[in-house]
């Protein structure tokens, strides 16, 4: 800048000066000559200079950046060794959970339900292993129920396993579930008549799922209560939409459960959801058919209309005999639930109102639900 | 009746698929796959981005789609343990990888109990939106699928590095980015966004829900705005999987924007990998920056 300055300056200089010899010129332009060139080799000088420098400064930034990099690869590493966890006596204890539930009727008051308790985990890397015992009172008395103590085999190929022990047989699509994650307080009526309930069995079941892009599943039970066949099949209509069709054929000793010894089930399950997201909202409906000697069936919907919130209705049939259920749940969490029944009981000759309140809490470990 | 069913169901068998079979528990890791695998992996996604990974059901198509797998590659930190273990005992045995196993985890709780919500005892499990993380799990699962794979092992290794590349030239162009947007103060609907703050360094002044999982109720929201109102957050930021509500009650009685970002692949129609997820995120967030 300071060149430039002095250049501008000299020819202006020179443009003041009126009478000028020839040879005094030539040394000007000489002079001049020799101050530019000395500016264009200073610029030159500069810019190499400053390429240089940035050069340098693009190679720090890389570097820095690189090492940056390490330094939070080996922090992240040592932070991951860290909380690597501390070995005690119990880290191999199996996964505990409890179930504590309760309900008022009009009718019969205050009942408190069984506790159920339930432990399960990996026995090793072939078998996992599943108790749950109830602890109730019949009669004044202290009992412990024995629900389910199985054992199933995780590394079998071809999509087989195999379950022994005493578990709750495949027929029916309720009869795998806990009583506690029931949509109603009570089980529907072809359950109590056929089932009492729930149909428990001592026995073995094998299962095997195909290799196609929809369920296909078929298995078979033998147990001490009898012989099970098995047919499951589901997929997705679209996003939104799952759904589960299952055919079952029991035969049983004709004093154990069941009319005459031989039953076929027919149950679908329909559950629906924006997108698939049903913690906001989703809709269930379900149906089963009992045929036997005698025929019953039920079919429900429940509606998540709020995150929290959950209505229901269900209707169920034996034979003559019928009701309908219409029930509101409030679940606080995943793990609370307290439910409030209506239901118009007409199973016996005068038709009878019932309403319930349950209550439903788990606490510990709590598994996953099947579909 | 029962062998007839057999026989249909052998025949119906894909012949002698070679691909090795993968089970992606989330859109972000299937993405990820995809890039460390490309040809020789099919992908099956179990989510979309508009459903809750924590709430998904064992429905019998993910059943049939685990039975195919070799390998799954999920999240882990308990984000699938309402489902994932279900699937698992139904018949397929596919090796099993964790992204969330390689990374350092924040949020680990102190204290362990439900009194809290719905907490991860090993830390939040929402990882994938620290891009300093992807590329940490991207070599890890370049191990296990080379291991699974051993003769395209020179392949996974190349894509590895072609994609390690890739994502550290991104990554310098996010930082770079990042730096504006520092400082950054959002209120969030759940806990799903820590480590894109973490890494942006935006500073998260209130998450709706106050305990994980757990809806807010009318008096936590009420002294939530009452305590907003002081210092309103530039922006409530949610995923496309969460509800909308309580974020568009906040911007309706604060004024401040209440937006959606993509979280995951296919968020928005704009995401369809891992690198425009990160663009994205950061294209939004630079909209709304004052």
């Amino acid at each position: 800048m300071r060149t430039i300055s002095v250049v501008v300056a000299l020819l202006l200089l020179g443009t003041h000066m009126p009478v000028v010899h020839a040879q005094d010129l030539e040394d000007e332009v000489a002079e001049l000559r020799a101050l530019l060139t000395e500016v264009q080799q200073n610029y030159e000088a500069r810019i190499s200079d400053l390429e240089i420098r940035l050069a340098k400064a693009e190679q720090l930034a890389s570097g820095a950046r690189r090492e940056a990099t390490e330094a939070f690869d080996i922090a992240e590493q040592t932070a991951i060794d860290q909380s690597a966890g501390t070995s005690a006596a119990n880290t191999f204890n199996p996964a505990l959970g409890a179930v504590l539930s309760g309900v008022y009727s009009d009718n019969d008051g205050f009942e408190l339900g069984e506790a159920e308790v339930n432990l399960k985990a990996d026995v090793d890397d072939k078998f996992f292993g599943n108790l749950t015992f109830a602890v109730g009172e019949e009669g004044g008395e202290g009992e412990i129920e024995l629900e389910e103590a199985w054992l199933q085999t995780t590394s079998l190929p071809g999509g087989a396993t195999l379950r022994g022990g005493r578990f709750f047989s495949g027929a029916g699509y309720l009869n795998e579930f806990h009583r506690h994650v029931d949509d109603f307080v009570d089980r529907p009526l072809p359950y109590q008549a056929f089932y009492d309930g729930q149909y428990k069995v001592d026995g073995l079941q094998a299962r095997w799922v195909a290799k196609t892009s929809m369920l296909f599943e078929l298995g078979a039970e033998a147990s001490t209560s009898g012989e099970t066949l098995l047919a499951n099949f589901g997929g997705d209509i679209g996003a939104s939409n799952s759904w589960q069709v299952g055919l079952s054929w029991v035969k049983t000793d004709p004093d154990a459960l069941i009319g005459d010894g031989e039953l076929a089930l027919v149950d679908f399950v329909w559950k629906w959801a924006p997108n698939g997201n049903s913690g906001l909202r989703n809709f269930k409906l379900q149906g089963e058919y009992f045929s036997s000697e005698e025929s019953g069936w039920y079919l429900q919907g429940v509606w998540q209309f709020l995150p929290q919130w959950r209505a229901g209705l269900r209707h169920d049939t034996v034979e003559d005999a019928d009701r309908d259920s219409l029930m509101l749940d409030w679940s606080p969490s995943e793990y609370s639930r307290l439910r409030l029944q209506y239901t118009n009981d007409r199973v016996f000759a005068e038709t009878d109102d019932q309403w319930f309140l349950q209550y439903i809490m788990s606490l510990g470990a709590h598994g996953a639900h099947q579909f | 009746m029962k062998s007839l069913l057999l026989l249909i169901t052998i025949l119906l068998l894909p012949a002698g698929a070679s691909a090795l079979e993968v089970f992606a528990c989330e859109p972000e890791w299937a993405s990820l796959v995809s890039e460390l695998a490309g040809e020789d992996a099919d992908v099956t996604i179990a989510t979309t981005a508009f459903q809750d990974p924590h709430r998904l059901q064992a429905k019998p198509s993910l059943i049939a789609a685990i039975r195919k797998a070799d390998l799954v590659v999920c999240t882990g930190a308990d984000l699938e343990i309402g489902w994932l273990p279900l699937l698992l005992r139904r018949g397929g045995n596919p090796e099993i990888f964790m992204a969330s196993d390689f990374v350092r985890k924040l949020e680990v709780p102190q204290v362990i109990s439900r009194s809290q919500g719905d907490i991860h005892p090993q830390g939040n499990p929402h990882v994938h939106l620290d891009p300093r993380n992807i590329r940490r799990v991207a070599v890890a699962l370049t191990e296990q699928l080379a291991a699974m794979d051993t003769k395209n092992a020179v392949d996974y290794n190349a894509r590895l590095a072609d994609f390690q590349e890739r994502w550290s030239d991104a990554l310098a162009s996010w930082d770079q980015r990042v730096m504006s947007l520092a400082g950054l103060e959002v209120a969030t609907h759940h806990r799903s966004f820590s480590y894109l703050a973490n890494w942006i360094g935006l500073d998260i002044v209130a998450t709706i829900e106050s305990k994980p999982g757990i809806p807010p109720s009318g008096a936590q929201l009420a002294s939530l705005l009452e305590r907003l109102s002081v210092n309103p957050p530039v922006v409530v930021i949610r995923t496309p999987y969460e509800n909308e509500k309580p974020s568009l009650w906040l911007n309706k009685r604060l004024s401040v924007p209440a937006i959606q970002l993509p979280y995951t692949i296919s968020g928005n129609a704009a995401v369809t990998d891992l690198f425009t997820l990160f663009d994205e995120t950061l294209r939004i967030l630079e909209e709304h920056q004052t």
